[in-house]
């Protein structure tokens, strides 16, 4: 007596003998004809051609029978329109029928049938039921209204539901307010314009008491949409965390991450002083702690977020260091994150634990995992620099066991090592050189080679080492050949006696033999470089090398901040933004976390750049050299040019081959930035594009200077570096603009045309407001003057340091990048004086971390003049008083990007030194507002 | 939202598929395949493979593979709790979960699926309520249904529906009230080569079955609520009382239901119950190793402890075991290389044990890795954590019921490096 019997055939042909039992006169018969057609249904057989006889079935008192019909309908109605009419009639009187099951059943199914000519009957009875006395109806409606939604969106907006789903919010029902979210946030998620969902204190209010009572799947919409609302202070955030809090204890695992995405979000807004935020630290481990012995593939979404927030908030689960071990039958893909959440939680205090562990794992069957786990003893030398020593006798056991992959793994990390620690652990090399042989992955071999260039001085037969490699030098991969040339060059220049032979043999394999142009490029360059001036080249190719930080397998701050808004989503599986993956045409908004009201804990690194130059060590702010000028190129270089567009292209190839593939590698690791374009030999990249015209127009830039202070132009280009383009400049306010004062100096032999540029992003989207315009081609020793008028409208990147902008010129001659820091004042706006009232209540209103004091030393001038000279760059001055002799001015501006900055000045009438204090939600600009400060007062 | 399931057995046939939206193709099934034939084994296969228009989402149990279509950015937790809900559901309804009986009951299944999601979100998943919807198929309910001609789909409003307590029907009634608890503690461990714990923890759960009439409110206490700080509860646990009170008050809802889960995870909190002793070794020079392992009990509390069953996944270069326990059965699986000795009891007296040689494939190099040991083991009568239940009390309806609480404690993921 099972189902397995509508699967049986007969030899008749089984639509044929469907057909006469749909329309048979016993009821049994029928009942039973329609479950065999939903069963050839749930297998994927087409039964489309019985619909007239099915539909014929509907008309029955039968709730099993109207069901199973219901079910035939949805999944064949889009394929039968015409006959999907023919139900029309039942469903509208099924909508008044008496039981409230049978309402319900008829509006449900009726959305789910994507007919267009169906949904305009549909409307009326949606209505009656969006209005239904029954609880039950009218969630069942709120649905209904984003299934229509789904088909025909403007139908759904010229009937108004839209408005009716929103007075569903405030529904008596939990369930209802649950589904009304739920319909309304879908409906949201195609539209993001649609202001749709406008949370307020009053609308959150509901809905937090909503999410006491209703069902596990509705808390999951509630929470969802709380976690899009942006608190209006930290007072507000600590009562809907408070409410948030008891979800933490549900046994659905959804229910739990979607209430730690709103705590960690709201969290932002709260002090790290309060005693709540410490309650709330302790109270979130527990729940993620347990997420971890639930059934693995709820684990691996758990690890996979758990990843995001120890990244986020490290002290959270700094303790729980041990439910990360891995157990010997978790599935591979929980092994994997397990390990990496591992090595972002080691430190001194546990690293002991953590190495044994990892030479546990090392030991284990699945290569993949045991490949990680080595690797990860790297990561752990280079992240805590006390267990170096550990970590790297550990990788020399594991070296012992001979096992081969074991060994190219544990060589490939000790690379890592040596960048880290240079001439730290050099005594191994011995112990590695004895595994030459057994290397037969290209990255394992690439490693070794670079070790032995590296420290050739130190290896007596270093010679005899590379020479082995140069005998299948053709088969090897570009990888190995690349660091094989660079390693011998090496060599060379520090035993440049008894190894000529090799590198002519080499730099002739690379150059005449080799038709990869890459590989071919870079002996070129060795070559000139070894025979032109061997100084030159010592200082190239053994130039000191930046070290490598742990940093690098961080994600991006911003990047960071944006995931953690999307816990417990698949953004949050992939470690991308949902615009990232999300299918294209739905404009997707870009979520933020709420503004700091904390003192600024987001160190991004140790080291602050030295003004100017983009600096090595900060591979998370700022993007490789490769990157960015990937980034620069990408993008649109002024109006389009009609030259041919082959040569534009070449030029952009060469420069990228000279500083991404060549330099990169040349001078070594996989973490390395290139110095900015001063390394690329000057001969080298011959000049390009010269045919391309000049479509500029052509205006008039510069005007008379008033308004805020300005500095005198700086030489932001050198020549030298450019090709004999020179480029200074500086910025200027002017009534409400902002503009760029450019002096392009041609010091080449030959005329040049052609200019554009272009910002990388940058911390304020400062852009230019039109392409840089000028007059006529700059002939050889002429300069020119263009003032080039900036927005803010450009898009955003925060940079280290803050002001920090990246800038590529181009002429007919190449692409340049340098970059400049650009003075804060330029970014005052006019409208930055605030009322007193607004003043005080700001300046309680921002904890007192985020104020940060400063003198100013040397300054002449008295209150008055000082706050005159201000005015003048848009620093206002919203009070002043005098405390005990001193004058204490309170002033207000504000950025362009809304950033407000209150100060407090105290002047000492006689005392040529000043006191600032400076107070601002965002307290990273208080160093650049007191430069600003410093600039304006001493000019 | 959910777009469509499919369900797949372990040889890579679509036995079911169910749409809630429009028809997806199967045909993105195809991605799954690729994914699955990369994962060596099924329970590798990753739960989240993006396709270049979908997401598919799967969990695996009782060798099936549980795959929902997504299109749009939907928290792949709700996904993937759903899908477990579902399999939980089939399983409450047919006592099994398997593709024979799935597919004997499709209709059942379609209905149940249908009553579960509407357009992608989630309507009804709490069993009691379901089943007053769908009414799980019996031999006898079949049998009436075929003569009287009534159906198997309830057509009243489920009445637990929209109330405040949507997991209790109302008018419940029993001729014996009686109302049981299990509290079962799992132990997961890992103890390293010398016997020492690397990690331990307890995860706990208290099941519940509770048949009794009318509307009754309950409270349950501990002697020790302390050793609760990281738990997670039924819908219908009032969260402010554990707050304040540290108390468990709750309408139960009928039947059999998870009341709450915990972890203990603090280590000195963790008694470990058993040791191994092992002397397991590969030697070079001959293609014999030899093999020793001994089981004991540490910290029993005075308990027995039984069920033991010792497996152990021996390394790919072994050909043969030759053994012999003290006591119980065990068997080695030349394919699989997996070793299992049925223990039983330990005697505390008469220690059990298991001896022999290990046959090596000759000429290959000694394995790499160290076999793992994995210990599955039961004490009655014993919550590992000390956790003691002190009284239980009704209110709300004026009848006596029968009341009992067991202890348990299970082995968990119980691993012994060697």
């Amino acid at each position: 007596m099972t189902d397995s019997k509508y699967f049986t055939t007969t030899k008749k042909g089984e639509i044929f003998e469907l057909k006469a039992e749909l329309n048979s006169d016993k009821k049994e018969k029928k009942k039973e004809a329609v479950k065999k057609v939903i069963a050839s249904m749930t297998v994927g057989k087409d039964v489309s051609a019985l619909f007239p006889d099915v539909v014929n079935c509907m008309q029955t008192d039968n709730l099993e029978l109207k069901k199973l019909v219901y079910l035939y309908l949805m999944n064949y109605a889009k394929s039968q329109p015409d006959m999907a009419i023919m139900a029309v009639n039942t469903f509208v009187k099924d909508c008044e029928d008496p039981n409230p099951l049978i309402r319900a059943l008829a509006v449900r199914t009726m959305g789910c049938i994507r007919v267009d000519k169906i949904t305009e009957y549909l409307c009326e009875p949606l209505r009656k039921c969006l209005k239904d006395e029954d609880p039950y109806v009218r969630k069942t409606a709120a649905v209904c209204v984003a299934k229509l939604h789904d088909i025909n969106a403007q139908l759904v907006e010229d009937q108004g539901f839209l408005d009716t789903l929103k007075d569903l919010i405030s529904d008596s029902n939990p369930m209802v307010v649950a589904n009304a979210v739920a319909a309304l946030s879908e409906i949201a998620e195609s539209h993001p314009s649609s202001n749709l969902l406008d949370l307020n204190p009053q609308s959150i209010n509901k809905l937090l008491t909503a999410l006491n009572e209703c069902t596990e799947w509705g808390q999951i919409f509630i929470l969802d949409c709380l976690a899009n609302y942006t608190p209006k202070d930290d007072r507000e955030a600590q009562s809907i965390c408070e409410r948030v809090t008891p979800r933490l204890s549900h046994a659905n695992s959804a229910v739990v991450l979607s209430a730690v995405k709103v705590l960690m979000k709201f969290m932002e807004m709260l002090s790290k002083d309060l005693d709540y935020y410490g309650t709330l630290l302790k109270k979130l481990a527990p729940p993620l702690v347990t997420l971890l012995s639930a059934e693995p593939e709820l684990q691996y979404v758990a690890l996979r977020n758990i990843n995001l927030i120890v990244q986020k908030r490290p002290e959270i689960l700094k303790h729980e260091m041990k439910v990360f071990f891995v157990k010997y039958n978790d599935p591979i893909y929980v092994k994997l994150e397990k390990l990496d959440i591992m090595i972002r939680l080691a430190s001194q205090a546990n690293i002991a634990q953590v190495l044994a562990e990892l030479k546990e794992y090392a030991t284990e069957v699945d290569v993949d995992f045991v490949r990680k786990a080595v690797r990860a003893i790297g990561r752990c030398a280079i992240k805590v620099e006390q267990s170096a020593e550990r970590c790297v006798s550990t990788l020399l056991d594991l070296i012992q066991t001979k096992v081969n992959y074991v060994v190219q793994e544990a060589i490939v990390v000790i690379k890592d090592i040596f960048r880290k620690y240079p001439n730290k652990y050099e005594s191994v090399i011995a112990t590695l050189c004895e595994n030459l042989d057994s290397l037969d992955e290209p990255e394992a071999r690439a490693a070794m080679i670079w070790i032995v260039g590296e420290y050739a001085e130190r290896i007596d037969n270093a010679d005899e080492l590379l020479e082995s490699f140069l005998e299948g030098f053709h088969d090897e991969s570009t990888q190995v050949q690349l660091q094989l040339l660079t390693a011998i060059v090496k060599l060379f220049l520090k035993k440049p006696t008894e190894t000529q032979e090799l590198v002519q043999q080499v730099l002739s394999l690379a150059t005449q033999d080799s038709d990869n142009p890459d590989l071919r490029d870079r002996g070129y360059i060795y070559w000139r470089l070894l025979s032109t001036d061997p100084v030159a080249a010592k200082e190239v190719v053994l130039a000191e090398k930046p070290l490598i930080s742990e940093e690098t397998d961080l994600i991006e701050p911003t990047l960071l901040d944006e995931l953690i808004c999307y816990i417990g989503t698949l953004a949050s599986v992939y470690h991308k933004p949902p615009s990232a993956f999300v299918e294209g045409g739905r404009g997707v908004v870009h979520k933020s976390l709420p503004p700091r009201t904390a003192s600024n804990e987001s160190v991004e690194s140790p080291e602050t750049a030295p003004a100017g130059a983009p600096s090595n060590e900060q591979p998370d702010v700022i993007p490789t050299q490769g990157d960015l000028l990937g980034d620069l190129l990408n993008l649109d270089l002024g109006p389009p040019v009609s030259g041919p567009p082959l040569a534009t292209s070449s030029v952009q190839m060469g420069a990228v081959d000279l500083l991404g593939g060549g330099l990169d590698s040349l001078i070594g690791g996989p973490n390395f930035v290139a110095p900015p374009a001063a390394a690329v030999p000057a001969n080298l990249g011959a000049p390009m594009g010269s045919g391309l015209s000049d479509l500029f127009d052509l205006t008039s830039g510069v005007g008379t200077l008033s308004g805020s202070y300005v500095a005198p132009k700086a030489v932001w280009l050198p020549a030298m570096k450019a090709k004999g383009l020179e480029i200074s400049g500086t910025f200027t306010r002017q009534v409400g603009s902002i503009s760029m004062d450019l002096q392009l100096t041609n010091k080449a032999l030959q005329v040049m045309t052609d200019f554009a540029i272009q910002f990388n992003r940058n911390s304020f989207g400062l852009a230019p407001a039109a392409p840089l315009q000028v007059h006529a081609p700059l002939s050889p020793n002429q300069s020119v003057e263009i003032s080039l008028p900036l927005n803010t409208v450009g898009s955003v990147m925060k940079m280290e340091p803050l002001n920090n902008l990246q800038v590529a010129v181009k002429n007919n001659i190449d692409v340049f990048y340098f970059s400049t820091l650009y003075p804060l004042h330029i970014l005052f706006v006019e409208d930055g004086k605030m009322d007193r009232q607004m003043f005080l209540a700001t300046w309680k209103d921002i904890p007192n971390e985020n104020e940060a004091q400063f003198q100013i030393r040397d300054c002449p001038l008295n209150a008055e003049a000082v706050s005159s000279r201000l005015q003048s760059s848009n620093i206002f001055t919203v009070a002043k008083r005098n405390v005990e002799g001193q004058d204490m001015l309170y002033q207000s501006l504000k950025l362009t990007n809304g950033i407000w900055v209150l100060a407090e000045l105290r002047i000492q009438p006689g005392n040529p030194n000043f006191t600032l204090s400076l107070k601002c939600r965002a307290p990273e600009v208080s160093q650049h507002v007191y430069q600003a400060y410093e600039t304006i007062l001493k000019n | 939202m959910i777009h469509s399931l499919f369900l797949i057995n372990s040889s890579g046939d679509i036995f079911l598929e169910k749409h809630w939206k429009s028809v997806v193709s199967r045909s993105v099934c195809d991605y799954f395949f690729e994914a699955q034939e990369r994962a060596t084994e099924a329970e590798n296969v990753p739960p989240v493979i993006p396709t270049p228009h979908h997401y598919l989402l799967s969990v695996y149990r009782h060798k099936i593979f549980f795959v929902a279509v997504i299109q749009t950015e939907v928290p792949p937790l709700f996904v993937i709790e759903f899908l477990h809900r579902v399999v939980d559901t089939f399983q409450d309804y047919f006592g099994v979960c398997s593709e024979p009986v799935i597919k004997d009951n499709v209709v059942v299944v379609y209905e149940v699926l249908e009553e579960m999601l509407d357009n992608g979100f989630p309507l009804a998943t709490e069993s009691n309520i379901l089943k007053e919807l769908i009414k799980p198929p019996t031999i006898l309910r079949t049998v009436v249904n075929t003569i009287t001609g009534s159906t198997n789909v309830g057509d009243q409003l489920p009445t637990g529906q929209l109330s405040v307590v949507p997991w209790r029907r109302t008018g419940v009634k029993y001729t014996n009230n009686e109302a049981y608890f299990d509290v079962v503690e799992e132990i997961d461990a890992i103890i390293d080569k010398s016997g020492s714990t690397i990690t331990a923890e307890i995860q706990g759960v208290i099941d519940a079955c509770v048949k009794l009439t009318g509307m009754p409110d309950l409270t349950l206490s501990f002697m020790n609520p302390r050793l609760l700080d990281d738990v997670s509860f039924h819908p219908c646990v009032r969260f402010k009382r554990w707050e304040s009170e540290r108390i468990l008050s709750f309408i139960p809802p009928d039947g059999n239901f998870r009341l709450l889960s915990y972890h203990v995870s603090a280590q000195n909190l963790v008694a470990i119950p058993v040791y191994v002793k092992h002397n397991i070794s590969f030697r070079d020079s001959t293609s014999l190793g030899r093999f020793e392992i001994t089981v004991g009990p540490k910290q029993t509390m005075g308990k027995t402890i039984e069920g033991v069953i010792v497996t152990s996944q021996m390394p790919k270069g072994v050909l043969n075991m030759s053994l012999s326990p003290s006591q119980g059965t065990h068997t080695f699986d030349p394919v699989t290389k997996m070793l299992s000795w049925d223990v039983g009891k330990i005697n505390p007296q008469k220690l059990p044990s298991l001896k022999g040689t290990v046959s090596l494939q000759a000429g290959a190099s000694r394995p790499d890795e160290n076999p793992t040991i994995n210990l599955q083991f039961k004490i009655q009568q014993l919550a590992i954590s000390g956790l003691k239940v002190n009284r239980l009390d009704m209110y709300g309806e004026k009848y006596k019921p029968f009341k009992g609480i067991k202890y348990m404690t299970k082995a968990g993921k119980f691993q012994v490096r060697t």
